[in-house]
């Protein structure tokens, strides 16, 4: 769908999520961790959310919310984003967008 | 005498609600007991008039002074005599009615009874399912849910599976099996604690609010709790680490970024839920005080429920993925000795709940 192609390529890292989706912040919550602020992208407030709904969806976002876009790609969802995380790999697909300090963990 | 006043038991408050509620409650013999049963207007009259014969107290009451004096079978009269005949059938069919259900209370409450004690040896003989039943909480069983009492049943299967692999998994260490072999009890275990998070996560979808409260678990396992399960990075820093030896500098690393990793992702899901339960006590706590009923409020704070399944279901994918990275950090002797440490750790802690749960309690 066009709009989905548009802000993920114009933006580093894209969040679509609903307002009132807690999982959408729970994945907000984990990227800000990892030094990253995420276009937030709040289909519920979007005129064609229902078009973008339906286009995730398709792409086989079962949520349909949260879809991660990281570099215009879709990674997929909360699922996909924990996985990745886990195994190293959220973190170096992240690099390139991180702005703030890493928060440090004890 | 003429008397208005139902005579029910068991509460004279109920007024006006009074013979409506028992009918309803009646309703049930009528087809079991009798073959026909006075409409429901018959009803309210009777209710008005169990031990009164002698009183027609219809709408049509001026019939009761000309049916007093009036002898003579007049057609008006036939009509009251019958009536009065049918007040009479109606309200033994009543009393019959109402005596079948209060046996049938008591037959429920003896069997209830009955339930409590033979749970309460099962439970000492330490074959109940999970343990986790109290009898104080056996108005909640999942008996009600069948999703939920499915879950308790296979819990039961899989406990009992548990603690074969667990001895399986001594034996075969402590013998000299080579790691193509032991590879086999290592992913066999690994099953096996998938197959759990399948089952939660189908038992979340019949009652989320269940598998939040730990229900299925011991007491103690109820304790350490997080989002329907254990704490993954707790899982990692408290059971495992402690027990691996012969770590080479990577795997070292390699857990110190899994434990990082996932205590990250747990912050996040804790954070959300958070979140969650501050929407759903908003939407229950809007208008409160206010005129007319909470059906709006509730029925918002049921759409939000769905959100809650989804954490369950997240958390659990969060254990699994833990596990996996696991396996591949690990070499096969090293995720044998640490699936029987998490093993014999979850068995410690069933053992601390009966513990607790047969200690000798104080004279009151």
């Amino acid at each position: 769908m066009e709009k989905i192609g548009k802000v993920a390529s114009e933006n580093g890292v894209v969040i679509f999520s609903k307002s009132t989706c807690c999982l959408c912040y729970a994945v907000q919550i984990l990227f800000r961790d990892l030094g990253v602020q995420p276009l937030v992208h709040e289909i519920d407030h979007d005129p064609e959310g229902k078009d973008i709904e339906k286009a995730l969806m398709r792409m086989g976002c079962s949520g349909p919310v949260p879809a991660v876009y990281i570099g215009g790609k879709l990674v997929g969802s909360t699922n996909e984003v924990m996985s990745l995380h886990l195994s190293g790999s959220l973190v170096q697909l992240l690099r390139p967008y991180q702005q703030t300090n890493l928060s440090s963990h004890d | 005498m003429n008397s208005t006043t139902t005579q029910f038991v068991p509460s004279r408050r109920m007024g006006l609600y009074e013979p409506v509620h028992q009918m309803s409650m009646w309703g049930d013999f009528r087809n079991t007991l009798l073959d026909s049963s006075p409409p429901p207007e018959l009803m309210l009259e009777v209710n008005a008039n169990l031990d009164n014969q002698s009183e027609d107290t219809t709408s049509q009451g001026t019939f009761a002074a000309s049916h007093r004096n009036d002898q003579e079978a007049s057609k008006p009269d036939d009509k009251v005599l019958r009536r009065l005949a049918q007040n009479r059938e109606a309200a033994r069919k009543s009393r019959l009615r109402k005596k079948a259900y209060v046996q049938q209370l008591e037959n429920s409450k003896l069997r209830l009874i009955q339930l409590e004690q033979e749970l309460n040896r099962v439970r000492q003989q330490g074959l109940c399912v999970g343990g986790g039943i109290d009898t104080s909480q056996l108005a909640y069983t999942g008996n009600s849910n069948p999703g939920i009492s499915a879950f308790e049943l296979e819990y039961g299967h899989w406990v009992e599976e548990q603690n074969r692999q667990i001895s399986d998994l001594k034996n075969a260490l402590h013998s000299d099996m080579g790691d193509t072999e032991l590879q086999i009890f290592v992913d066999g275990g690994m099953q096996h604690y998938f197959e759990l998070f399948s089952m939660k996560v189908m038992a979340a979808r019949a009652d989320v609010f269940y598998i939040m409260s730990g229900m299925w678990k011991t007491s103690a396992e109820r304790f350490f709790l997080w989002i329907g399960g254990f704490r993954p990075s707790e899982l990692v820093k408290q059971v495992l680490s402690p027990h691996l030896d012969a770590l080479s500098e990577q795997q070292r690393l390699d857990i110190v970024n899994l434990t990082q990793s996932c205590q990250q992702a747990e912050d996040a899901l804790s954070q959300g839920m958070e979140k969650l339960q501050f929407i759903l006590a908003q939407a229950i706590a809007d208008g409160l005080l206010q005129e007319g009923n909470y059906l709006p409020q509730i029925g918002a704070a049921m759409n939000k429920l769905d959100d809650l399944v989804r954490f369950v279901v997240q958390a659990d994918h969060l254990r699994q993925e833990t596990l996996q990275q696991l396996s591949r950090i690990l070499t096969t002797r090293q995720a044998a000795r640490g699936l029987l440490a998490l093993g014999e750790y979850l068995q410690r802690l069933r053992a601390l709940s009966s513990c607790w749960s047969s200690r000798p309690r104080e004279q009151a």
